[in-house]
């Protein structure tokens, strides 16, 4: 797919997104992480149940030549993963905002949202780097 | 990140990597394509079709003179004697104590027409260190070794179609496997070597860095031609084949006869290093291994046996054929065995895996 940011979702400096509904927010990896990598063919999912802190990685994506950590954009409790991962990693690839999406997690701390960056925002730190 | 990318050396294919949309990183002191498209579908290409990959990189030695033969081997491992005019052969170059500096392929060209008698392959990032060998030890011998990398090109064509797209460009006939001859190719002339890194068919062709753009037009031309394919899937292909990586699976700190290439160390013939060998029983063995469930494998992982470290890995990835994790490691002697259960430490998480025999993958026939 071409290179796309959805002004729907917030984004970590870190190349993940967050989509808040309510309490609960979904996470994955932005079109440049998945760019970076080159082709997923491993997602190692955290359990459900698990915590996840804001900033610190909670999973890890493999690609044939190099793993990843994927980084949470806020904190919370892991209510879901992305089970259909295990069998198509691509997936991260072929549609990292939807079906590539990695885990849903239940906020812990709702504050944090006004720390992740806004498209623009994320935009104009992939035109520095 | 700017400032490296300077200093790297740009092979003469350069601005046809970048125009096919490669991405290019810094290897062994080269900008170098590292994939085009992707790896797997470079690597089933290569296994399916056939795969173009520029090589240039690596580095070549031309020994000639008199006592050529005589010194080659005194450094080489494998007996040059045996290799014919217009033959192959693999060996390992190694220190007075047995670690390896390098693995090469060496060509023996006279009858050929040439002017050099015998041309040896280094890698990229050992070729200063050869060439240095080289000539150091060639005192006494009435032999000239020269530097020749700077004159050659070097592409690899790999895969069950790599030889009727040889033959489509080729004005005469293509050597067997394991032979070199001299051809004319798309009009350029080069040495066209029955070898390769893939475990696939295919040839290597040397040719003047000048006529490289010309060479991968016609190879990698629309309709029908071969698939580029960069570094990474080199890497996978080479690693199902169980071939060696140096740096990876061979290393000064390593012998040959413990990373399983003691068929090419003729110890009678007295090479450099052929005392230090001679009756060793090394602690660990190479082996190939793959996963039996999930994960990918990757150089430095332990491997453990009954709970027990047992060795380490050194080279690992995702099989694209065989879709499992596959790798090598060098493990205690007496567990390195095919069939041998074992598990390895992914970050943490402990993955099963199985030893095999080399290689980890055969094309069905």
């Amino acid at each position: 797919m071409a290179e796309r940011y959805p002004d729907d979702l917030l984004y970590h400096p870190e190349h993940d997104w967050a989509r808040v509904d309510g309490d609960q927010a979904t996470f994955g990896v932005t079109w440049y992480a998945q760019d970076a990598l080159g082709e997923v063919v491993f997602f190692d999912p955290p359990a459900v149940g698990a915590s996840v802190v804001a900033n610190e990685s909670y999973a890890e994506v493999e690609s044939v030549k190099a793993v990843s950590d994927v980084f949470a954009p806020l904190s919370g409790t892991i209510v879901a993963v992305n089970e259909r991962l295990a069998g198509a990693p691509e997936k991260v690839n072929d549609d990292p905002y939807d079906e590539g999406w990695m885990v849903k997690v239940e906020l812990s701390d709702r504050s944090e949202i006004e720390s992740l960056l806004d498209v623009g925002a994320y935009m104009d730190l992939l035109s520095k780097s | 990140m700017a400032l490296a990318i300077d200093t790297l050396r740009r092979t003469a294919l350069h601005d046809r990597h970048a125009a096919a949309g490669a991405r290019l990183v810094p290897f062994a002191g080269w900008e170098m394509p590292v994939q085009y498209t992707g790896i797997r579908q470079e690597h089933v290409a290569v296994r399916t079709a056939a795969g173009l990959f520029d090589v240039s990189h690596m580095g070549q030695i031309e020994t000639s003179g008199p006592d050529a033969e005589a010194f080659l081997q005194h450094v080489l491992s494998n007996d040059v004697t045996k290799i014919a005019p217009g033959g192959a052969q693999y060996a390992v170059l190694c220190r007075e104590d047995g670690g390896v500096l390098d693995d090469l392929f060496t060509y023996r060209l006279e009858r050929l027409g040439d002017r050099i008698d015998f041309l040896t392959i280094t890698n990229a990032a050992n070729h200063e260190r050869d060439h240095a060998w080289f000539a150091e030890h060639a005192a006494g011998f009435d032999v000239s070794v020269r530097d020749a990398a700077a004159d050659y090109a070097m592409l690899a064509l790999q895969g069950p179609r790599a030889r009727a797209l040889l033959d489509h460009h080729l004005d005469g006939e293509a050597p067997a496997r394991m032979r070199v001859t001299r051809g004319v190719v798309a009009g350029v002339e080069c040495l066209i070597c029955g070898t390769g890194y893939t475990g696939e068919d295919g040839v290597e062709l040397l040719l003047a860095p000048a006529d490289a753009p010309r060479m991968w037009d016609a190879l990698a031309g629309a309709g029908g031609g071969a698939v580029p394919a960069g570094l990474a899937a080199r890497d996978t292909l080479r690693l199902e084949a169980c071939f060696h990586l140096y740096g990876n699976d061979l290393s000064e700190d390593r012998s040959p006869i413990e990373a399983g290439l003691g068929w090419c160390c003729k110890l009678d013939t007295g090479f450099i290093g052929s005392d230090a060998l001679r009756g060793r029983e090394p602690a660990e063995r190479l082996v190939p291994f793959a996963f039996t469930g999930e994960g990918i494998p990757r150089p430095g992982h332990e491997v453990l046996v009954d709970g027990e470290r047992a060795g380490v890995v050194t080279s690992g990835t995702l099989s694209p054929c065989l879709e499992v994790g596959i790798g090598m490691a060098y493990v205690r002697a007496e567990a390195a065995v095919a069939g041998m259960a074992v598990e390895v430490d992914v970050r943490g998480k402990r993955r099963p895996a199985e030893l095999r025999e080399k290689p980890l993958y055969r094309k069905e026939s």
